[in-house]
């Protein structure tokens, strides 16, 4: 039953994301990028991380890629034209994206014993487990991530800010 | 399989065509009351004819657009043109699905009054609001048309904006039960009546009124209904679409209030538990009771729904600039005050 899930939802989220790489309209591409977002939100509450999955969501799915339809929108992007492609990407693009590929699987593979894992459909991280994890254990961490954004946010208002 | 399955899977379907009829009839129906309500605040009748008291007004404009001639336009792109309606309304009717609107009670391992009783409804519930956006982003968009456009592109902002002070002013909640589950929320203002609901006995009053007026901006009402706003877009996001497809849009808006409604008596007023708490006898057999909590239920998203016509038939409708400011300047902050304010007074009362 999860396993089946779980092959509906990937193969879901690799079409949508091959999809998004060729389609020509911008708002094609960006509702590919939903499909591929809300995907992975079901492949994470497969892996009993149901705090993650919502946040995925309305993070992602909701909030960002509105942001991002509303921008096409509002330029009125039209179609791209395909064009053949700068011969740098096909030299070192294609043998470097496989060879990081290469890479990442080697480690995880290597580093599994140390990685932990979860199994498809077992144990339910509830919320009251992850925000102790969250406000206790790395504490430290998570503010000084939540200063960063802050930062960002106010780098953003700056360069934005209108000079008088 | 074994037949209790079978018996399960069975009462699990029935449930959710149930449910699910009787939210489309009551979407149906929230239209006649908005027109006999605001014909009343007019000083008019409303519809009339059809049927006693007009009540069957909501059957005849159904069968009316069902036989409306399906028009296409030419310019528009048809793959997301047909898609968003089909969004907006599944947004606005698959949130009943988490909503607890009765007791507790199995029948062969069925939860009668809830479809599914979920750890995270809270999140579900602004995940699908989050997702509801899109459903007007792209119609406007895929009408190729201006008026549609300017009309999704203020509704996608608005909603943007007062989707932050809405969900901030739901955590007020969240921190007095320390639970994310709808079940728990109304189990906590269960326990003495009127007292113990959030918007008295949890002194949550300010985050009520926060989430009612985003709520009227999440929905596009009036005073916030600038992205249908007829005297200067025609008629916003959905001016290019007719028949069934506007229908949807139309029963998208209605759904997304009585929505609205459920969720705000579920997490401010007491859900489905009585005002009178145990000041009432138990009266009846096992059946009533069973079904006095869906009428309470019922009874407070039906004066809710009243407020939002109320609301319509009152209120002139704001300015842009006065939408954004209002919401950002004002109603973020208080939701943000609210949420220290409740914080620490649950700190003062643990130690």
């Amino acid at each position: 039953m999860y396993l089946i899930l779980f092959l509906i939802f990937g193969a879901l989220c690799v079409a949508g994301a091959l999809n998004f790489l060729l389609q020509r309209h911008p708002i094609n591409s960006a509702i590919s990028l939903i499909v591929v977002m809300t995907s992975l939100a079901v492949l994470y509450l497969l892996l009993g991380a149901e705090f993650l999955a919502a946040a995925q969501v309305i993070v992602y799915s909701g909030a960002i890629m509105v942001l991002f339809t509303f921008v096409i929108m509002l330029l009125n992007a039209g179609e791209e034209e395909r064009t053949h492609g700068s011969k740098a990407a096909y030299i070192v693009g294609f043998p470097g994206a496989a060879a990081l590929l290469g890479i990442l699987t080697y480690i995880f593979l290597k580093q599994r014993d140390h990685l932990g894992s979860a199994k498809i459909g077992g144990y339910l991280v509830t919320t009251h487990d992850l925000s102790s994890v969250l406000f206790r254990d790395l504490l430290l961490p998570f503010e000084v991530t939540s200063v960063l954004i802050l930062v960002a946010i106010l780098g953003a208002v700056a360069l934005a800010r209108k000079e008088h | 399989m074994e037949v209790s399955i079978w018996i399960f899977l069975l009462l699990s379907v029935l449930k959710v065509i149930v449910v699910t009829v009787v939210l489309l009839m009551a979407v149906a129906y929230t239209v006649l009351l908005e027109r006999k309500l605001v014909g009343r605040i007019q000083n008019r009748w409303g519809p009339t004819r059809v049927g006693p008291f007009g009540l069957w007004q909501p059957m005849a404009d159904g069968l009316k657009l069902f036989l409306k001639e399906d028009i296409l336009p030419t310019g528009v792109y048809r793959p997301l043109y047909i898609l968003a309606p089909v969004i907006a309304l599944s947004c606005g009717l698959i949130t009943i699905s988490v909503i607890p609107f009765g007791k507790q009670i199995y029948v062969k391992g069925v939860d009668l009054f809830q479809i599914a009783d979920v750890n995270i409804g809270l999140l579900v519930i602004l995940g699908i609001t989050s997702i509801g956006v899109y459903g007007i982003a792209l119609s406007g968009w895929s009408s190729n048309n201006k008026y549609s456009l300017l009309g999704a592109l203020r509704a996608s902002a608005q909603m943007i904006s007062y989707e932050l002070a809405l969900g901030l002013s739901l955590v007020g909640v969240v921190l007095r039960t320390g639970s994310l589950r709808l079940r728990d929320i109304v189990n906590i203002q269960a326990t003495h009546g009127l007292l113990s609901w959030n918007i008295f006995g949890g002194l949550q009053f300010v985050a009520f009124f926060v989430y009612l007026i985003s709520a009227f901006a999440e929905t596009n009402r009036t005073p916030f209904d600038l992205p249908e706003a007829e005297s200067e877009l025609t008629a916003g996001y959905h001016t290019e679409y007719s028949s069934m497809k506007f229908a949807m849009f139309f029963m998208a808006e209605y759904a997304n209030m009585i929505m609205v409604g459920c969720v705000a008596t579920v997490l401010f007023l007491g859900g489905w538990t009585s005002p009178f708490g145990d000041l009432l006898p138990e009266w009846g057999g096992v059946v009533v009771q069973a079904l006095l909590p869906v009428f309470w239920f019922v009874v407070k998203v039906f004066c809710f729904l009243f407020l939002y016509v109320w609301v319509r038939g009152t209120l002139p409708r704001f300015r842009y600039d006065q939408l954004m400011r209002f919401g950002w300047r004002f109603l973020l902050p208080l939701s943000i005050a609210n949420i220290i304010a409740t914080s620490l007074w649950l700190a003062f009362r643990a130690t």
